[in-house]
């Protein structure tokens, strides 16, 4: 009779067949983890890639400066530069724009296209409508972001107030530019496409609108392949100098890229710890299975030595079951991760505004995640193979000896008096074998540390908003000015109806040095006790501006190695150009960007004699918070408007759009390894004490008592884990805020105690099902062949 | 008489849980070719140990023991393992079938790995059990069971049985079904068969008889006259 499949073979999928339940919950937990690992790099590639190729196909620029104004001419002078290999000067200009659907206003940046050209540099990638016709008047492109937030349309025209004018402009295209993936307004932090638009303009046109005629105060430079870049920065910066140049910056400071880099780097930081925690789990649990099965089957394992098999070919035997299992996992696995990458990618790309989507599903991915799973799950395995193959047949056939017990500890102690005899029975259990037992702890304990990691992202977040927006910044509205005003604003915004108080606000732009350390920023100048817009410490407590020298938070602090007492070189970006030197007098905590504060009158003196403001932090009548806002929005002076509540609500957005999906399916992942590992647990302990247990049975114990037995073991494997998953969750939750500390916002570790309970609700709750599902074929177990040993 | 096994001096202890037990003392005999030798004494006295010294799953601490002149006790793992892969069957009193085989698919694991194996499905009707070729252990009798044990040994056609009571989990009934077996094994093919057991009355079966005391040989006794499996007391 001829068969495909060789007996052993034949052994090997009925054995697999007969603890599906288990297969099923490994299969899962791998399965996730494959998923994971490709979602994350699969999209993290194609982010990459499509972002790479839109800048390459729309010739996004290396170096960006902006000045105050220079002649044409002098863009020459730039090409000229050793390492430059384009160069295109451009006029740019800030606006604000009149939208009814807003209470504030929302503020704009056009941008010179050139006429009698096509633009050499950060090309737009047209939607819809048209481009520009050469010196057309009052048209513009406008960027498709800007578009969509306000329900615009072709042909809609918008109002601007450009250079103390009112114009009207009509939107003939829809475009997208890589130098905006993200529209960032100037100083802002979060990007913001209702409240900041981004337009382009004929360069013809829009010199006359604003007194530029034969000049430029913008320009985007293109290097050679290869070329040092800090030299060609160096060089630009002196011969814009004199034109009031700000610093020049390369193309990973660029506000839009950096975003877009920052971004991908969160997800690179997820995507590498996820992964390995879910086939950590994995293997352990195969472990744990693979054991027991060499466990049960010792007599057979001896059978098949003494009839002649080789130890290569016992282990290889019990090697395929892992890779069987394996397979299984990584097919579902690859699946679900092509599935979900494809959908992330998509949403990602539309988040970003690409116009393109490249989405690379690399093989070599893939075979790396299937790899590594692999390599886990036989690491996991090889100890329990090797014990098998070594045990000396005869050895092996021959019964299990009785297991070696002592008194407990506890019984020691004189505890047991007050301990039933059965709970003594589990005490000795857990006390026998320790390492068996602290491991399943563990392993619960990773699911709830998953499941409390999980939800710490969405904790913290809150509590940084509840910090930033509750205590940092306490102000209803801050406004900003076109140009620095003297004090007297202020008092001129006070009587404005409805403004119950006001702070000022100096903000200066700034080039922080120390020793070879540099960092482009600015100084915020406040009230030495501020009010509203405050300075807080680790305690939350508010910090005082001191009567000299400067506020730094860590972060920046860090970048710059200073600590309390150095001396730090601010070169001052503004008109009157010039370089201070201060000491550094307090280090705070602050969750958002790179602050810096000093005393607003301390910064007044050492900058010139006469105080400014360029903004104030205002407190509203909320009665009368629409009218105020309206008038404000009339006061050309006033170029920034932000109001607090709604900053929240667009920090809170974008988080949610992030955030929510990851923890959704964080949260999805961890339930399969919650219920994987105590459902295996469950049944690995019931198919090692069922012989016993049965004998209890016998003996005259009722069932309940027997229940108490098994589950108590099971129960108190359960309780250990909690603190140690908790632990766990809080350390993962720490290493993860520091992989994604960055510049632009740092996420403090917070945990509500209600997370913690939660966490443990659900696992509580797997454990539940476990046992119930377990308890149902214990107790169906026939009492006498149970005796007997078959099992 | 050409000799299938000679030992000499054979010593072996081992250790289960915290005791240590010296199974055999130093024992030296010889055993022919094509006798079944049936090897009686109590608990403890080493026979089992002795036995499976004899069929390489166990090695001796000291002493010799020689397979057609060859000395196991100098074998590597590998050499015992295509030893008992190439000349000795098992017969062992737990059966040790796979729960997840057929009966067919028992004897086949085995036939699969043997250089001059016999049709499994012919091994199976030697005993008996043709038609039962697709039936799993747990839907065979005990004496069924061993029976098919016997069938997975005899069919790799190897020169030594080597059998651990193999009637001690069955009634006289079945037990007198699987002797007729071993015997027929014995007569037709010539194998060497050594069968331990605490029953007595079954070494009025064999051509020798050796008794086992504390870890030593008692005595040797050959038979004159054999009876039958249905012409002893049980």
């Amino acid at each position: 009779m001829a068969t495909v499949l060789s007996a052993l073979n034949k052994k090997l999928l009925r054995d697999l067949l007969n603890i599906k339940g288990q297969v099923a919950a490994i299969t899962l937990v791998m399965a996730a983890g494959i998923a994971i690992f490709i979602i994350m790099f699969g999209v993290l590639d194609s982010l990459k890639l499509t972002r790479d190729t839109y800048y390459e196909r729309y010739q996004f620029a290396d170096v960006f400066a902006s000045l105050k104004r220079a002649p044409e001419a002098v863009k020459d002078r730039i090409d000229e530069i050793p390492g430059v290999s384009i160069s295109q000067s451009r006029v740019v200009f800030g606006v604000t724009l009149q939208m009814e659907s807003m209470l504030e206003p929302a503020t704009g940046k056009i941008i010179s296209l050139p006429d009698s050209s096509p633009a050499l540099l950060n090309k737009l990638y047209l939607r819809e409508g048209r481009m520009l016709f050469p010196n057309e008047e009052n048209a513009i492109l406008a960027d498709e972001s800007f578009v969509k937030a306000h329900d615009l349309s072709l042909g809609d025209s918008l109002t601007v107030i450009m250079n103390g004018y009112r114009r009207t402009l009509n939107i003939v295209g829809v475009v997208l530019s890589p130098e905006y993936v993200y529209s960032i307004a100037p100083g802002a932090l979060m990007p913001d496409s209702k409240r900041f638009g981004v337009f382009w303009m004929s360069r013809r046109s829009l010199e006359a609108a604003v007194n530029m005629k034969g000049a430029f105060n913008d320009i985007a430079i293109k290097t050679e392949r290869n070329v040092a870049l800090e030299g060609v920065l160096s060089q630009v910066d002196a011969i814009l100098k004199p034109y009031g140049g700000l610093i020049s910056f390369a193309r990973k400071d660029q506000i839009s890229n950096f975003f877009v880099s920052n971004e991908l780097k969160q997800l690179q930081s997820m995507g590498s710890l996820a992964p390995v925690i879910f086939l950590s789990v994995a293997a352990f649990l195969i472990n744990v299975v693979m054991s027991r099965q060499v466990a049960t089957q010792r007599e057979q394992i001896g059978m098949l030595k003494a009839v002649g098999y080789t130890n290569k070919e016992v282990s290889l035997h019990y090697l395929k079951m892992v890779l069987v299992i394996t397979v299984l996992g990584s097919i579902i696995g690859l699946a679900l991760g092509a599935w979900m990458g494809s959908g992330m990618t998509q949403m990602y790309t539309e988040f970003f505004h690409f116009p393109i989507l490249k989405y690379s599903f690399s093989l070599e991915v893939m075979i790396l995640s299937v790899f590594s799973c692999a390599l886990a799950a036989v690491i996991g395995t090889l100890f329990a193979i090797n014990n098998a193959a070594k045990l000396p047949p005869a050895e092996a056939m021959r019964p299990e000896s009785p297991a070696i017990f002592n008194v407990t500890l506890l019984e020691r102690i004189g505890v047991h008096q007050y301990l039933s005899f059965t709970s003594r029975i589990i005490l000795r259990q857990v006390e026998r074998r320790p390492i068996r037992t602290l491991m399943s702890s563990i392993g619960i304990a990773f699911a709830l540390s998953i499941l409390v990691f999980s939800f710490f992202m969405e904790d913290s977040m809150e509590y940084l908003m509840d910090v930033q927006y509750g205590i940092t910044q306490r102000e209803d509205v801050n406004i900003g000015f076109v140009e620095p005003k003297s004090a007297k604003a202020l008092e001129e915004i006070k009587i404005i109806p409805g403004v119950l108080m006001v702070e000022p606000l100096r903000n200066v732009p700034v080039y922080f040095k120390h020793k070879h350390y540099k960092k482009r920023g600015s100084i915020i100048g406040l009230n030495k006790e501020p009010m509203l817009r405050r300075v807080i410490d680790e305690n939350l407590d508010s910090v005082n501006m001191p009567n000299e020298g400067i506020v730094l938070n860590t972060t920046l602090a860090r970048i710059l190695q200073l600590k309390v007492g150095d001396i730090v070189e601010v070169e001052i970006l503004e008109e009157k150009r010039q370089t201070l030197i201060i000491p550094v007098s307090a280090i705070t905590q602050e969750f958002i960007g790179l602050g810096a504060f000093m005393n607003i009158h301390q910064l007044n003196k050492i900058l010139d004699s006469t105080p400014k403001i360029t903004g104030a932090s205002l407190l509203v009548d909320q009665n009368h918070s629409a009218q105020l806002y309206k008038k404000l929005k009339e006061i050309p002076a006033i170029i920034g408007l932000n109001i607090t509540s709604v900053l929240r609500q667009i920090f809170e957005d974008i988080m949610a759009e992030n955030l929510l999906k990851m923890v959704a399916t964080n949260v999805m992942f961890a339930s399969f390894i919650s219920f994987g590992i105590i459902y295996n647990t469950a049944r690995i302990t019931i198919s090692e004490r069922s012989r016993e247990l049965a004998s209890l049975r016998v003996l005259g114990l009722t069932r309940a008592e027997v229940a108490y037995i098994l589950f108590g073991e099971l129960g108190l494997i359960t309780l250990l884990s909690i603190p140690i998953g908790i632990l766990l969750g809080y350390s993962m939750s720490v290493g993860m805020t520091e992989s994604m500390d960055s510049e632009l916002f740092r996420i403090p570790v917070y945990l509500k105690n209600s997370t913690y309970g939660y966490a443990v609700l659900i696992v509580l709750l797997s454990a539940i099902v476990s046992f119930y599902l377990v308890w149902r074929q214990v107790d169906s177990i026939d009492l006498v062949s149970a005796q007997k040993g078959v099992e | 008489m050409t000799s299938l096994f000679k030992t000499e001096k054979l010593k072996k202890s081992y250790v289960t849980g915290e005791t240590e037990i010296h199974a055999l003392r130093g024992v030296s005999t010889e055993i022919p070719c094509g006798e079944l030798v049936v090897m009686l004494g109590p608990s403890g006295s080493g026979k089992s140990t002795f036995l499976n010294i004899l069929g390489g799953l166990d090695q001796p601490a000291s002493g010799k023991v020689f397979f057609k002149g060859k000395d196991l006790a100098n074998f590597n793992n590998h050499e015992l393992t295509y030893f008992r892969r190439e000349h000795v069957g098992f017969v062992f009193q737990a059966y040790n079938l796979v729960p997840s085989l057929t009966a067919l698919e028992n004897v086949a694991l085995v036939t699969e790995i043997s250089p001059q194996p016999m049709d499994p499905l012919e091994a199976l009707e030697i005993v008996g059990l043709k038609n039962r070729a697709n039936h799993f252990p747990s839907q065979m009798s005990g004496g069924e069971q061993q029976r098919v044990a016997i069938a997975r040994a005899l069919a790799k056609q190897p020169e030594v049985l080597l059998c651990d009571e193999p009637t001690g989990a069955l009634d006289s009934e079945t037990g007198i079904v699987v002797l007729n077996a071993l015997m027929k094994v014995n007569e037709a093919f010539g194998t060497t068969t050594i069968i331990i057991t605490h029953n007595a009355a079954i070494a009025a079966l064999a051509h020798r008889v050796i008794h086992f005391s504390d870890g030593m040989i008692h005595h040797v006794h050959i038979n004159d006259t054999r009876k039958t499996p249905q012409q002893i007391d049980w």
